[in-house]
């Protein structure tokens, strides 16, 4: 297929890799923000083709596994309430809540659905006037100009029974957020292609200039990540910090702009907790109050509902870099894929996941 | 589809759709039976219509087997539900080595389920059992109230006989066989998903679902005792098939990407979902693990055969990580294949 197989091309991937061997002289630790990128990376063996001195810190760029906990126990009471459609994307129904997840009400009776778009769930709520139809709008700046579109357009539609249970979060704070660690050891990021195909890279250069520290917009493809890192090590080789393209051809400065004026109108920059994390200030959107009357949170009784994170997790310092999955002391042991006590362990880009997986191999080895 | 092209005999004109009367054990029940289940699957043992079919066959080992099959839609690109149920039972009976010679049909029908719908399904059906050379020799037919089926369940199951000197089993893999694969993964489950999701790509993707008996005689002829473990990988893909094979042998397997053959239309919509086609189910292909002295020879077998041409080797089997199923990648780099907890989702990101 023409933009796509060229890019998972295998003695190109081995020329970038010499490429990167050949001019990286010292230990360099460079996180992929996005965790399509994770995912990319563990599916193609990428790391293995990096020389000794690289490390990859998988960052905290999937949207399953930063989505907090009491927000996923608020969408596990809203699909269990009598009458509600609660529609999703796939890899949330697998998220465990504190006692359950969403394949588990959709098991006692809840009507769960998995839908590919949120425009889908505005056509649900279209044609079932009597049920209330809750969109899971989770995601970074990626996902939500649609779910900003779904909302506009049930609100133009007058549809009174469709709301959006909003977790939307932002990739330049979470970097500010890790910059600004005192433990910090991310070196240079890969910034997430796909979230600068909608908002551009003009929020970048200030943070590459403040924390110098280089920032390379990265695909997803093997070819795209090898070129990613390769500019980074790079840029850190020669002792530079800017901000650096390397996919061209989905982004561009000044971003998708009728998607941001549709963020803009629908959505109001607000505080956001992170699993693991916790709360980073101006690092995520709600709805304004034009749209407040698709607020699920508004429309369904869950603000009583409070969660704490379990204690044996630290996948918060496993996002942030700070550990490496198998040094958690839960790791393999209470916490697995099948038992997984954080995100982390349960999503398939997760990097305790992939850890978990890898981990074998390497005992086997 | 092609539900629509199957005229509807009289007296079951009468009724366009089911009713609970078509399960009750009376006359429509009987009609039934009669003017479509008997004209579908023609066969002596069927038309003595006893409560059980009297069947021959030579002394040795017999294979047993049992599914039932509850795809939704019961029509989608490249087959039904109909000879998914002849293909699946056959397919099963023929991974244990057996020549699949007779199956049973239990049918659940939804109340309301359309007549010419079970006429197509039951016509498909048939030709698929006579394309695998099988006899449906019996059967039984209930109906219940509308909402507690998904208009129609089949089961079967079915019998055959195994040849002398084969012997084959998921914990006959050995360290320095070879892995096969008799054509391109992954069709039937985006050919399933297309349709279930109402996905549109430019290109309509198909099912696979076909008999695989005649591909393993192919492979039997070449030699009974090299060919050490047959399976076809449905639900769970090609991927669980060979960790569970991984497994009950206690053996490493190592997979070369490059060689598994993906149709280019099942890969883009794999990528479009954020999914594996590894993990995606088949309907007809086999995985066949046999002797390195004879993988070419098995090869050419596989190919020869009109459901083999895209047939390739793809693995090897190792006595280095036993359990564990690894793939080289496209680009050189490792990756552990793992068996899926569940069904695999499609991603967010």
């Amino acid at each position: 297929m023409k933009y796509l197989t060229e890019f998972r091309d295998g003695a190109l991937a081995q020329r970038l890799a010499a490429e990167i061997r050949a001019i990286t002289t010292r230990p360099w630790a460079i996180m992929e923000v996005c965790g399509g990128q994770t995912h990319s990376i563990i599916r193609n063996g990428i790391d293995q083709l990096l020389p000794e001195q690289i490390e990859l810190i998988h960052g905290p760029g999937c949207p399953v596994c930063v989505t907090p906990l009491e927000l996923i126990d608020k969408a596990l009471a809203i699909a269990a309430s009598p009458g509600v459609i609660f529609c999703s994307f796939g890899d949330m129904l697998r998220v465990p809540g504190s006692s359950k997840d969403l394949f588990r009400i959709k098991s006692e009776g809840g009507d769960v659905r998995i839908v590919y778009s949120p425009l889908d769930a505005v056509t649900i709520a279209r044609d079932n006037p009597a049920k209330q139809v809750v969109f899971f709008g989770i995601g970074f700046e990626t996902t939500a100009p649609a779910n900003a579109m779904a909302v506009d357009m049930a609100k133009r539609q007058g549809l009174k029974n469709f709301s959006m249970l909003v977790s939307h979060v932002l990739v330049p704070p979470a970097i500010e957020a890790i910059m600004t660690s005192p433990s910090c050891r991310v070196q240079a990021f890969l910034a997430a292609g796909h979230v600068c195909s909608v908002m551009g890279t003009w929020q970048y250069p200030p943070l590459a200039e403040k924390y110098h520290v280089p920032i390379v917009v990265t695909g997803f493809e093997p070819l795209d990540v090898l070129e990613g890192i390769r500019r980074a090590v790079a840029q850190l080789e020669a002792g530079e910090a800017r901000l650096d393209n390397a996919y061209a051809r989905a982004v561009t400065v000044q971003g998708n702009l009728p998607a941001q004026k549709l963020l803009e109108q629908v959505f109001e920059i607000t505080d956001r907790g992170w699993r693991g994390i916790g709360t980073i200030p101006l690092s995520g959107w709600r709805l304004r109050d034009a749209y407040a009357g698709f607020d699920a949170e508004r429309r369904f009784d869950v603000a009583g509902i409070k969660t704490q994170e379990s204690a044996l997790c630290h996948s918060g310092e496993v996002l942030q870099g700070l550990l490496k999955p198998n040094q958690c002391p839960a790791f393999g042991k209470e916490c697995t894929p099948r038992n997984p006590l954080g995100a982390t362990m349960v999503s398939s880009e997760g990097a305790c996941a992939a850890y978990f997986n890898y981990g074998r191999f390497k005992e086997g080895q | 589809m092609e539900f629509n092209n199957w005229s509807c005999p009289l007296p079951l004109r009468d009724y366009p759709n089911i009713v609970m009367g078509h399960g009750g054990g009376g006359k429509l029940s009987a009609e039934l039976v009669e003017h479509l289940f008997v004209p579908a699957f023609r066969n002596p043992a069927l038309e003595d219509l006893g409560d059980g079919a009297v069947v021959s066959v030579a002394a040795g080992r017999l294979a047993m087997s049992t599914d039932s099959y509850v795809v939704r839609p019961l029509f989608f690109p490249g087959g039904c539900i109909g000879d998914l149920a002849v293909n699946g039972t056959v397919n099963d009976l023929a991974m244990c080595g057996a020549t699949p010679l007779y199956l049973t049909a239990g049918f659940i029908l939804e109340e309301g389920l359309s007549m010419s719908k079970l006429g197509g399904v039951i016509e498909r059906m048939g030709a698929a059992a006579r394309a695998a050379g099988v006899q449906i020799v019996t059967g039984d037919t209930k109906v219940v109230d509308r909402g507690h089926g998904d208009e129609m369940f089949i089961n079967t199951s079915g019998i055959g006989l195994i040849p002398e000197g084969v012997t084959i089993g998921p914990s006959r893999a050995r360290p320095g066989d070879v892995v096969l694969v008799s054509g391109t993964i992954g069709d039937h489950g985006m050919a399933i998903m297309s349709v279930r999701e109402g996905l549109e790509f430019d290109t309509v993707i198909e099912s696979d679902s076909a008999p695989l008996n005649g591909l393993v005689q192919a492979l039997l002829a070449v030699d009974p005792a090299a060919v050490h473990v047959l399976r076809d990988p449905t639900r769970g893909g090609m991927a669980s098939t060979l960790n569970e094979i991984a497994r009950s042998s206690r053996v490493g397997i190592s997979l070369d990407e490059r060689a598994i053959p993906v149709n280019p239309e099942v890969q883009a919509a794999c990528d479009l979902l954020g999914m594996d086609p590894i993990y995606v189910a088949n309907e007809g292909k086999l995985v066949a693990i046999v002797a390195r002295e004879q993988a070419e020879a098995m090869l050419a077998a596989l190919r020869a055969h009109p459901l083999g041409a895209r047939a390739a080797i793809i693995g090897t089997v190792n006595a280095e990580r036993p359990g564990m199923l690894v793939a080289r990648t496209a680009i050189g780099g490792t990756r552990v294949i793992t068996m899926q907890l569940g069904e695999q989702l499609p991603r967010i990101c």
